[in-house]
Formats: C-alpha cells, structure tokens, sequence
C-alpha cells in the first residue's frame, strides 16, 4: 500500500459534534488566584492557538498557584492517512498452539534473557511478562514449557544481562525500563545496545525494550528490534520471539507476522 | 463498628505465633553489630562531615576499625580511646585513630578501661539527652499547633533537589498536607554510606541527608507555624543504612520513617542478617525519638497478587508488629503498611478492600496504620484513575487509618505534578468529611461476604506463620512465602557489614536506649 492512492482522512478533535474542535485541559500556572489569573489562563490558551476558551475551573492550589480547567476550541486539522507508525501487528498464537508450534518448528525451547538494567529497582513490567503468574490472566514465559526464561530482577548491570545471556545462547533480551527522570530510560537503553554491540550480540540476538513510556518507535530508534509499552501481555512478547527465532533460522521470511517495519 | 469476624483468642494466637517466629532473630541480633551501626554510634557522638575524598568520616573511621579487625568491640570504645590519647574533638578523634596502629595498640589497664567506660557512657548520656530535648521541641510545636484529624493525608514530593522539594512541600501543606514525604533517589537504599550536604541533583527523588533532613524540617516548621497546623515530615530508613538514617532524621526532627523488619531483604536483595540487625537499633531510636515508623507491606501486593497474597500482608504485620514492640516501639508508632491494591476488574472488590481493611483494623486496634492507594492496576487514563483513588478515600475513612497515602491520578506516566496534589487533596478532604462516622452507621453482618472474606484471609494468615514457626522465618522467606520474593540468609548484600560483637563490647546508646 503506498500513500499517493490513500484518500485523505481529515479529522479533528471531537466534543460533541463532529469536527467541533473542542478540547479540554488543565494546567497550573504560578500565580495567586485572581480574575487577572483567570485572564492569563485565557490569554494562554489563545497563545496555544485555541479559540472560543472557557476556563471552567479556576483553583487555589496553593498560595502562589492557581489550577484551571479549561475548554475551547482547535482548528487543526490532520490527514489521518498520512500517519506513518510503525507497530507490531503479530498474527498470535494461544499458550497451546505457540508451544506446539515451537515443538515443532524450533524443536528446542527458547531461551530468555530479562531485567530492570541500570539503576532501576521497579520490576513490575519484567515481572509480568516473565514470571510464572504473568499479567492480567496471559500466563508468563516462564510458564511456558517451550521457553526457558531467566528473570535477573532489578538493578543489574547491562553487561551482566548480556554477559548471562551469551553464556545461555539466549534468543532474546528484554530490558525493562520504568524510572524516566531525565530520561535516565533513554540513556540507559543506549548504553545497552552499545554493550550488545561490544559483546557482538547486536543483531544476533532479538534485543526488545520494555517500560510504560516505551514504545516502539522509540525502541527502534535506540537500537532495539522492538518496543513494548503498557498494556502488553507475555503471550505478545512470546510470539514475537518465537517469530524472531524463525527469521533468524531462516525458515520464515522477515516481516511474515508483522507489517509496518521500521523504514 | 468494622465488624468481629474474628475471636479476640485468634489474635492473641496469631501475636504469640510473631513472637516465637522472631525469637531466634534476637539472638542473632544481640551477638552481632554492623558498620552502620557503628557510624550510627559515631554520628551521635558528634562525628560528621566528609573526607578529601568526599567519604563521610563515619565510613573512613568505621572501615579503619573493620580492617585492623578490632570493631567487635565497638567503635564507642574506639572513640574512648582516641579521647584519651588526646582527642579534643569528635574530628579530631575520627583523625587519631584512622592514624593510630590499632593492630598493635596495647590494651589499657583494667582500671583505665572502666574508667573509658564510664567516661564515654556519661558522653552517651549528654548526647540521648540532647536528642530528647530535641524531640521535646518538636512536641511543643505539635503541641501549639495540632493536626488535623486522622487520616493524616501523606503526600510525596521527589524532584531531586531539595530547594525544589521545598517549594513543592509548601505548596501541598498549604493545600491540605498533613505528612510530607521526600522519596529518596532510585538506588540510595544500596549505598553503604549516607551522603552529605544539601543535595540538588537526583534520580526519581532527592538524597536523604541530614542536611536536607534540617531544610526540609526547617520549612515546614514555619510552614506549619503559619497554617496553625503542624505538618510531618517523612522519609526512609531503609536499606543499608538503616540506623544511620534514623539517627539523622530523630536529630532533625523528623515524625515519621518508612521502616520495615523485611522490606530491604525482600525488595531490595539486602541480606538477612545484616538488615535483622540495622532494623533493630533503628527501630530502638526511633522508638527514643517518638518517631512513627511506617512499615511496606503494602510491597507484597504490587509483586504479589493482592487477592491472593492478602493474608501475607497480616502475617507480617504481626511479624513487623513484634520485632518493633521489641526494640521499644509502642502501639501508636506502629503505622502498619497495607493498601487498596485488587484488580480492579474484578468484581465486588469495594468490598475485598473493605474487609481487608477491617481486618487490619480489628487486629491492630491501637496501630495508626498505614494506607497506600492503588499503584499497581494505575491507568493512565487519569479520569478513570482518579475514580479509583476516592474508593481508597472511602475506605480509609470507613476503616478510620491514621495515615494515608493519596493516589495519584497521573503517576502512571510521571511523579505528580503539583495540580495532582491539590486534586486529590480535595476529593481525599471531601471523602473524609463527607463519611466521618460512617463505620458506626453501619454494622457489618458477620455472615456476609465482607466478614467471610475476612476470616478466610485470617485463617490462611494463621497457616502462614505456623509454617514460619514450624521451620523458622529464614526458610519462609526462601520458600518466597512473602511477596513471592525469594532469598537466602547469606545472599544478598551487606553481609560483609555485619561483624560478631566481642565479649567486651561497647556501645552505650544501645545500653541507655534497652535500659541498662
């Protein structure tokens, strides 16, 4: 599919009309509470570019500080169909069939690799998607009788998890990533890659990157062959992996089970 | 009422099963003392500040005496003998002996010896009065200017610097705040040394020092003095500085800790023994400095399913209970940790978190207690999460907590902003007025399922600390029998820190505070 045969999709916010425009916002400005507050609330919005603004809540939030809720109107307009994301669309596979499946196209049990790296001690996301219990009722890889899955827990060095890997022949990495100060995230996840470049697993190994401000894009951009954000069960990260491996072993062709590939 | 649902008897079980559950862990810890305990004793003497190095001189003196093998004896002893080589001050002392051969040092006469003793235990003396008088202070101030009632609404601050954290404080005390907690930066707890100085930069929160300990109390103090309402201060003593921590912050004045018997073991792979013991001389100054320690049970469940991990979260607090009675803490200290934390899918869960809170409640009658709000099921559909929050709201108030942590609508994505405080100030404020006395209107029908559920949670609670009792609480933790973590009595780190007391060994805070 190319764009240059899509039809436009135009499309704006929408309140309780179509094409109304109409959003609603809330924000802190540090200033006493005043009608001239309520003025720069306004004043602000219309700076932001936003018309017919009600500032429906005006609040002291404290001394210096003043809360508003507002609603007003916006005038872009976007062409949905020029959006270009990539996104992991995997044809998946129930608990049952994926490790049937791995029986009998991969015929031994694939190895996973996980922790928070860095200084992370947050292991609720790798905890959901490899441990025994998994999330949300999807059962964690470590369950599965066709994975072998190590969860190294928090606040483990990048080159220690690679180092554990390689001595594993690991299929695949996961590194979970949930304090974003700073973007400590972003720093960290780079500095991983440049380990697994070091240690030659870069492009050898399938590196995923998991947190609730991951997404793909992102993890692309940083290096990783996919990203993971909220929301995501163990049976999506499973599949993906097992469809990795399959690339990898040449028996199935880049991009069968997924569309949208990094460009 | 909250409801019986179970028999006086069954708890008194259920706190004599603690007790015989923690029994061998005093052993351990009468026998053995640790580095931070050590630099504890030494910052209380009056040794502060840093090397050229930037190594606070606790750490230099401490690692000095492990290293030339003679720290079972207790580094108050050390300094007792650095004073009488001439030491004119605790500086000065700390430079002494990082200099003296202590490998060779010859022992002093016996008489020489008791008079050390009575010389540094007198200096002891001055320095736990010093500290009351300290206390005494912040009591008067709390005394002119009371809280509001309870649930005292707990709100976080965690910038990363300081002067930042205080701007915010200020503006959460005045928009309802009654504690103030500053999350320490990500990782503080594995450092083997407290940092020094007023700090502005860190990650997901802001170094706990006893500087920004002294600003942070220093604002609220007149924060508290111009809203006619005192405000708490918090903050962790956790990881492997406990006992250091808890001594910087009863010095400046701090009201609450987190502290918890498990927590650092579980949570933060610290060994066993070495937290065993820095949670016990913790817990005896804080218990000295009329600190209200606060305990993390409420952890479990974000690890651990909070529909079928409930009862680990009562065993424990019995647990946590009994070691804190033991190092001197009494019942209205003991903020016990636990929190609204079901899936919220589920259904009927309004009512699991009620009758988890009444059990809580009905076995710990006298216990402010502690309650989290949801963190774990946390959308980031704000609107929906705060939703969430005020039915934590409701049952704080029901079940009448005396401290509360407010959700957050928006921490699914990042650390408050401050609009966030003061919503949720607002909607925690309209709950608590709104229900105040709700618990007496309403009874409880004991075969309902509120009560069921309660008695089953209790029953399994029973299970779990017989089978600690049966194989000791070292092979309960291994099993993973709390927050599904697991860990082993010489894993972890820190071990290297815990050292076998000798015969003579001395340390007069702890003989003053145990009542020798």
């Amino acid at each position: 599919m190319t764009t240059s045969t899509k039809e436009k999709q135009l499309i704006r916010a929408y309140g309780d009309r179509r094409d109304d425009g109409i959003i609603q916002l809330s924000f802190t400005l540090p200033v006493t509470a005043s009608e001239k507050a309520k003025e720069a609330a306004k004043l602000y919005c219309q700076k932001l570019g936003l018309t017919d603004v009600k500032v429906a809540a005006i609040e002291r939030a404290a001394e210096h500080y003043t809360f508003f809720v507002v609603y007003a109107r916006s005038g872009v307009v976007l062409d949905y169909n020029e959006i270009d994301t990539p996104e992991i669309v995997i044809k998946k596979k129930s608990y049952d069939e994926l490790n049937a499946f791995i029986e009998e196209e991969i015929a031994r049990r694939v190895v996973v690799f996980g922790a928070c790296t860095g200084t992370d001690t947050h292991t609720v996301g790798i905890d959901a998607i490899l441990n025994m219990k998994g999330f949300s009722g999807d059962y964690g890889l470590e369950r599965y009788p066709w994975f072998e899955a190590f969860n190294l827990g928090s606040q483990v060095p990048n080159a220690e998890l690679i180092r554990r890997a390689k001595e594993k022949n690991a299929d695949a990495i996961l590194v979970s990533q949930v304090v974003t100060q700073r973007d400590v995230h972003k720093e960290n996840s780079r500095a991983f890659i440049d380990e697994a470049k070091k240690q030659g697993v870069h492009g050898k190994m399938t590196l995923l990157l998991g947190g609730p401000r991951v997404d793909h894009k992102l993890a692309l951009e940083l290096g990783f062959d996919a990203g993971f954000g909220p929301g995501t069960k163990p049976s999506d990260v499973a599949n993906f992996i097992v469809h990795q491996v399959l690339q990898r072993m040449g028996k199935e062709a880049q991009g069968a089970n997924y569309e949208g590939a990094p460009t | 009422m909250s409801g019986l649902f179970i028999t006086d008897e069954q708890i008194a079980h259920a706190r004599t099963l603690a007790h015989d559950i923690t029994n061998p862990i005093f052993d351990t810890i009468a026998k053995n003392t640790t580095v931070s305990v050590e630099r504890t004793v030494l910052r209380w003497f009056g040794v502060d500040g840093v090397g050229n190095m930037g190594a606070p001189l606790v750490n230099l003196m401490v690692d000095r005496l492990k290293a030339a093998g003679v720290l079972n004896k207790g580094a108050a002893y050390w300094y007792g003998r650095a004073l009488r080589m001439g030491a004119t001050s605790p500086l000065d002392a700390v430079e002494r002996l990082t200099a003296a051969p202590l490998e060779t040092l010859k022992p002093l006469s016996t008489e020489d010896e008791a008079k050390l003793r009575v010389e540094v235990r007198a200096e002891a003396q001055a320095m736990v009065q010093e500290l009351k008088d300290r206390v005494a202070r912040r009591n008067a101030l709390k005394n002119e200017f009371p809280m509001a009632p309870a649930p005292h609404k707990y709100l976080i601050v965690a910038t990363g610097n300081i002067f930042d954290d205080v701007d915010q404080a200020r503006a959460a005390a005045q928009a309802g705040a009654d504690v103030i907690a500053v999350i320490r930066s990500t990782a503080q707890s594995l450092l083997d040394y407290v940092p020094h100085g007023a700090t502005t930069e860190g990650y997901g929160g802001t170094y706990a020092t006893q500087e920004n300990f002294r600003i942070m109390r220093e604002a609220l103090d007149d924060e508290s003095k111009r809203l006619k309402r005192y405000v708490e201060l918090t903050n962790y003593s956790s990881g492997l500085c406990m006992s250091e921590i808890a001594f910087c912050a009863a010095w400046e004045r701090l009201d609450m800790l987190l502290n918890d018997a498990m927590y650092g073991i579980l949570f933060r792979d610290i060994n066993m023994r070495r937290t065993f013991i820095d949670q016990y001389f913790s817990r005896r100054i804080c218990a000295e400095a009329g600190i209200i320690i606060n305990t993390g049970e409420d952890n479990y469940i974000t690890t651990a399913d909070a529909y079928d991990a409930a009862h680990t979260v009562i065993a424990s607090q019995f647990i946590n209970e009994t070691f804190a009675h033991r190092a001197g803490l009494k019942d209205w200290q003991l903020g016990l940790g636990h929190s609204y934390e079901i899936d919220p899918y589920k259904p009927e869960t309004l009512l699991l978190e009620l009758s988890q809170a009444m059990l809580v409640r009905r076995c710990f009658p006298n216990a402010p207690l502690k309650y989290m709000p949801p963190t774990k099921h946390k959308e980031t559909d704000i609107f929906f999460s705060h939703a969430y929050d005020v039915m934590a709201d409701l049952v704080a108030i029901w079940t009448r907590q005396g401290i509360q942590l407010l959700g957050m609508m928006t921490e699914a994505m990042h650390t408050p902003l401050l609009a966030d405080r003061y919503v949720a100030l607002k909607s925690a404020s309209y709950l608590h007025r709104a229900a105040r006395g709700i618990d007496e209107e309403f009874t409880v029908r004991e075969d309902g399922k509120i009560a069921n559920r309660a008695r089953f949670v209790f029953g399994k609670a029973i299970e779990l600390l017989e089978e600690c009792r049966q194989d000791g609480m070292v092979a309960a933790i291994g099993r993973g029998r709390f927050g599904d973590v697991k860990r082993e009595e010489t894993g972890g780190k820190g071990l290297d820190g815990v050292v076998e007391k000798a015969k003579d060994y001395f340390n007069p805070f702890l003989d003053i505070m145990e009542g020798r």
